[in-house]
């Protein structure tokens, strides 16, 4: 479980989250929704900690990342898998290379441990005949599978996804759903995946966080969504046609 | 200043939570192919005709009967070893390698792959950087040593093929008034250019922000600024070891 309580983050005097609190549930899915500017990326950062917050928060299963020591913070990070919106595949190394990378710069595995493991993580995502091919000779969505095969290597406890389907065709995109879903399961991880993709949303939304200007406008799952009061979430659910038919009286 | 200030914190990361040696190890094997195997051969063109090219010059000046023709063989050594073979060497290694290096870290940056390995708790610079300069400071004196001896063959070729000078008195001209302690002068301006290209390419590299074009001004701000490292460098050496 991932806690993040009242995180704000500010550049150069325009605050781009303005304290956000959420719960992150194990073993579920959690979307953080919102426009493009909102606040989601800067988010994602400050929570695998790329960007530091200017307050509040941020607890892996009660350990505050920010104010840990060193090697706690190191622990926290080999617990955490992440695939970045374009893969951020190492453009010099195979696909299977790129899956073995954590296994060889983290730990002390002997040869036949990791090429199992490797073997197991590319079985895992449907990419076991494309260990040999590099980066650039693969499509957008293998390089997705790729990233989510990097990612679950080190047997993550939790899983970060930002975009996982921007620029991928409809049905790519809801398969790397579908994945994540069921990795997310299977190993009882929690897992963040950053969208604006409505049709993940309510493919895989068991805990979705909408973010507006900074803030956390509305919490609660795709079951609730299309049914709430809140006019800026209407706003942003039903700019997709094929949810417009749905929309409450005077939005559509 | 703040610039300044950013490269030499830059240069702190690169010596904090360090990998494992054999990590480096590796790392180091490849960036020395990358840095050093992979430029031998422009090296070796580029030296080469400075030193045709010396030689013929040094002898369309030396037009007095009072100097003997050997003294342009000297010339052409002297020049070779205390300047040309490392600087202009260098210069050159400052184009070639300085802008690949910040090309390939800001493409790495832009592309994420940076971010990639500081959320698995690799600290990138090192990772990233360090072979790098380890690689650029021992490879870089191979090659100068290289770019001197072809200098002073391609000063032998061009001056013994044209009827400049005699094959003997070019052997008795770069064997007259040998100072052995230039040849180490000549390796320790490389080691030091190499430093300075690699580090500073880096730094230009690893702070790249925003997309391809800016990669592209790295790249160029990176050649730029260590052509004029290289520069204030050789003078404050020659100052200092000569």
């Amino acid at each position: 479980m991932i806690e993040l309580k009242d995180v704000a983050k500010a550049f150069n005097g325009n605050e781009v989250l303005k304290g956000v609190s959420a719960t992150l549930k194990k073993g579920e899915t959690n979307l953080i929704i919102g426009g493009s500017g909102t606040g989601k990326s800067v988010l994602l950062k400050c929570i695998i900690g790329l960007i530091k917050p200017d307050r509040g928060q941020i607890l892996y299963d009660g350990r505050d990342f920010y104010r840990c020591d060193d090697e706690e913070k190191q622990a926290i990070r080999r617990e955490m898998g992440v695939l970045f919106q374009g893969g951020a595949l190492f453009d010099s190394k195979t696909v299977e290379q790129n899956v073995r990378f954590p296994l060889d710069m983290l730990t002390n595995q002997s040869e036949a441990e990791k090429q199992e493991r490797v073997q197991f993580c590319l079985q895992r995502v449907g990419l076991e005949k494309a260990g040999d091919r590099m980066p650039s000779e693969i499509s957008g969505g293998m390089k997705k599978r790729v990233g989510i095969a990097r990612a679950i290597v080190m047997n993550p406890k939790y899983l970060f996804c930002d975009e996982p389907n921007s620029g991928l065709d409809p049905l790519t995109a809801v398969k790397i759903d579908e994945l994540i879903q069921e990795i997310t399961e299977e190993f009882q991880i929690t897992t963040l995946v950053i969208t604006h993709d409505m049709n993940s949303v309510m493919e895989i939304g068991k805990n979705v966080i909408f973010l507006y200007k900074g803030l956390k406008l509305w919490e609660g799952d795709n079951t609730t969504l299309t049914h709430t009061n809140v006019p800026e979430l209407n706003e942003f659910i039903f700019a997709n046609k094929l949810l417009r038919d749905q929309a409450p009286k005077g939005l559509s | 200043m703040v610039t300044i200030g950013k490269y030499f914190v830059f240069l702190g990361y690169l010596f904090t939570r360090r990998e494992k040696l054999s990590v480096y190890w590796r790392r180091f094997m490849e960036e020395a192919v990358n840095i050093g195997v992979n430029s031998v051969f422009i090296v070796s063109i580029v030296s080469t005709f400075i030193g045709a090219v010396s030689c013929i010059q040094t002898a369309y000046n030396l037009v007095s009967p009072f100097i003997p023709v050997s003294t342009v063989a000297l010339i052409v050594r002297d020049m070779e070893i205390l300047e040309l073979a490392p600087t202009i060497t260098c210069i050159v290694l400052a184009g070639k390698v300085g802008s690949n290096i910040a090309g390939e870290l800001g493409t790495m940056r832009i592309t994420e792959q940076v971010d990639a390995l500081e959320v698995m708790g690799i600290n990138s610079a090192s990772y990233l950087v360090l072979p790098k300069v380890v690689a650029a400071m021992v490879t870089f004196p191979m090659l100068v040593i290289l770019a001197a001896f072809l200098g002073i063959l391609g000063g032998y070729l061009a001056g013994t093929l044209t009827g400049v000078i005699t094959p003997k008195d070019y052997v008795l001209g770069i064997r007259d008034a040998f100072v052995p302690y230039n040849i180490f002068f000549m390796c320790v301006k490389p080691f030091v250019f190499g430093f300075l290209i690699s580090t500073i390419s880096s730094y230009q590299g690893y702070y790249t922000k925003g997309g391809a074009l800016e990669v592209g001004q790295s790249s160029t701000q990176a050649v730029t600024n260590s052509c004029i490292a290289i520069l204030v460098a050789d003078y404050l050496l020659a100052q200092l070891f000569l």
